[in-house]
């Protein structure tokens, strides 16, 4: 369960942890990824700027990095789209310095997956049976360009995105989702065939129930803390207000978890005629919304203007990364795509304090290198080319 | 592909066991055929024995080359209690265990509308009836943990519910020679329900 690690975390958030070393990646090795057919870059653990003209490799190497955490990295790619165009299989090797020494960590399309997508982890050499090993490893936390319209787009992108929070504290939740949506899909083409098989319905809305609750809690719980931490103080950027809205959030508000199962388990099994003729669950946590709100103006964020719903999301994921340094005792490495040019000089130089003070290993894009001017030597300059990585 | 029909075929077949791509397959296939006497001819053999000999058992759906199967034959065993199993394989990680000495049920799968697999596709009405007829007392179900194997445990349970036998179900919790720091907290919480 979650709530324990997020509670404490949100306790001690003001008191940061300066002892312990940042996790950061301090080697880079590409190959056959995307524009890079071979590259290799050393690092140190202070952030990276990384600055250089539109379409030269900038965002990939963040890809890259998005790669050390589970899952299908910042684009949400297909394994074969990331293969360079003409190369094999990519493939690549990182070192990441962590409390504990630095860790190597391989990983890449599986060349021999014989028609199936496969993604290959190691750890220090040894062959991972899945990519849950490498959550361990470092928490990875993004923001890109095409979340700008997070707040405007359907509530999916905005489920996925609290989602992904939640995994930087809670690795099981990835199974509890994938369990609910399969269990779903059951259900769903039982409707389908218009199946009048009661006991194998109650059995499947069974699990259903008892994963969504357990979805619901998670993310209500990840929604509070990051409400209370980024109310502990945003600097110049909005203060974002944080809940999430739904039939079974309502119901947590009401009564216990178990109660809430019953009523979910009770809910699908008086659905299911209407379900069958809308092709569609009408109740659960796949109906969820986070509803984020502009605290100052008391102001939905979907009404805010394009640069405050930006510096809203910002703010999020700032707090996220203040919890993650508090729960995990370090804080998770940051990936901007994008951000610095899009805010007003003020907000910039709050940003370039705020990861200087949490020691985060920040990787940071921009067409203009002047942009990174006022971090100077508290990071590391490189210039990116036509898929070439040069010390600035 | 060079060297006839035979070797094609072969691939082919070999391509459909578990774990095995065409790749993979074209590898096996080859070092079956440079090993001739040591593994091929043993092999085909041994297949065509299978083959002809081993059946599942009628009453149980073990397998075995005698029907009913030497464990439903076998009088030392608990014929009162019975465990739920989905494939033989599960089956036999029980009897490695050697710590259940009652009979046995292979259903033959999972619950699954995705794999087009239905109650009927199962042997669950062969369970209702066995639990009349044989004078059943207990019924353990011992299916995977996952939501497939869950919701066909929950979906036997309640078929078997009329028939007032006690059901029961594997408890998920702590392995054995485990450390509590390493285990994920979905599992721990399970076993600080199901504790003794």
């Amino acid at each position: 369960m979650i709530a324990p690690i997020l509670s404490s975390a949100a306790g001690s958030v003001a008191a940061r942890s300066e002892a312990a070393p940042a996790v950061a990646v301090t080697r880079l090795d590409l190959s056959d990824f995307r524009c890079y057919r071979q590259a290799r870059i050393d690092l140190d653990s202070r952030p990276v700027a990384l600055a250089g003209p539109n379409g030269a490799g900038k965002t990939n190497l963040l890809e890259a990095v998005s790669f050390l955490a589970p899952g299908r990295g910042l684009r949400r790619a297909r394994l074969t789209e990331v293969d360079r165009i003409g190369g094999g299989a990519w493939a690549m090797a990182a070192t990441v310095q962590t409390a504990a020494g630095p860790i190597a960590i391989g990983t890449g399309r599986d060349p021999e997956g014989e028609g199936r997508e496969r993604r290959l982890v190691r750890i220090d050499g040894a062959p991972q049976r899945g990519q849950a090993a490498l959550a361990e490893v470092a928490g990875i936390v993004w923001l890109t360009p095409q979340m700008d319209r997070l707040f405007l787009e359907s509530a999916g992108g905005r489920r996925r995105f609290v989602d992904r929070l939640v995994y930087g504290f809670d690795p099981e939740h990835a199974g509890r989702v994938a369990a609910y949506e399969h269990a779903l899909r059951e259900r769903g083409r039982l409707l389908r065939e218009r199946s009048g098989d009661r006991g194998w319905f109650s059995a499947l809305e069974e699990q259903i129930a008892g994963q969504g609750v357990a979805i619901v809690a998670a993310r209500r719980e990840l929604a509070a803390a990051i409400d209370r931490a980024a109310a502990e103080g945003v600097g110049p950027f909005p203060r974002p207000a944080l809940a999430m809205e739904g039939t079974v959030d309502t119901w947590l508000d009401e009564g216990p978890a178990l109660a809430a199962e019953e009523r979910l388990r009770a809910m699908l099994a008086a659905g299911r005629r209407t379900d069958a003729e809308t092709g569609s669950t009408a109740a659960g946590p796949h109906r969820s919304d986070l509803a984020v709100r502009h605290a100052g103006k008391d102001m939905p964020a979907a009404q805010c203007s394009t640069g405050e719903q930006k510096a809203l999301l910002l703010a999020i994921v700032l707090a996220d990364v203040r919890l993650q340094a508090a729960a995990r005792g370090v804080p998770p490495i940051l990936l901007l795509d994008e951000v610095a040019a899009h805010l007003d000089p003020d907000r910039r130089s709050h940003l370039y304090d705020e990861i200087l003070a949490l020691g985060v290993q920040a990787w940071l894009t921009g067409t203009d290198a002047e942009l990174f001017a006022p971090l100077a030597g508290a990071a590391q300059h490189l210039r990116v080319a036509d898929a070439i990585v040069t010390p600035r | 592909m060079a060297g006839g029909p035979e070797i094609e075929r072969l691939v082919l077949l070999l391509a459909k066991l578990p774990g095995l791509g065409p790749r993979s397959a074209r590898r096996v296939a080859l070092f079956l055929l440079k090993r001739r006497a040591q593994v091929l001819e043993p092999l085909a053999a041994a297949m065509a024995d299978a083959a002809a000999k081993v059946r599942p058992c009628s009453r149980c759906g073990n397998l075995d080359t005698v029907d009913p199967c030497q464990l439903c034959r076998d009088d030392r065993r608990d014929g009162a209690i019975l465990c739920v199993v989905a494939d033989v394989a599960d089956l036999w990680a029980m009897e490695r265990s050697g710590a259940f000495l009652g009979r046995y049920h292979v259903l033959g799968g999972v619950l699954s509308a995705l794999d087009g697999v239905r109650p009927d596709d199962l042997a669950i009405g062969r369970l209702v009836d066995r639990v009349g007829a044989e004078g059943i007392s207990e019924v353990v179900l011992a299916l995977n943990a996952t939501v497939d194997g869950q919701t066909t445990a929950h979906y036997v349970a309640e078929r078997l519910e009329p028939t007032g036998v006690r059901v029961s179900r594997l408890a998920h919790g702590v392995p054995v020679g485990g450390e509590l720091d390493y285990l994920d907290e979905g599992t721990l919480a399970a076993a600080l329900k199901a504790r003794r």
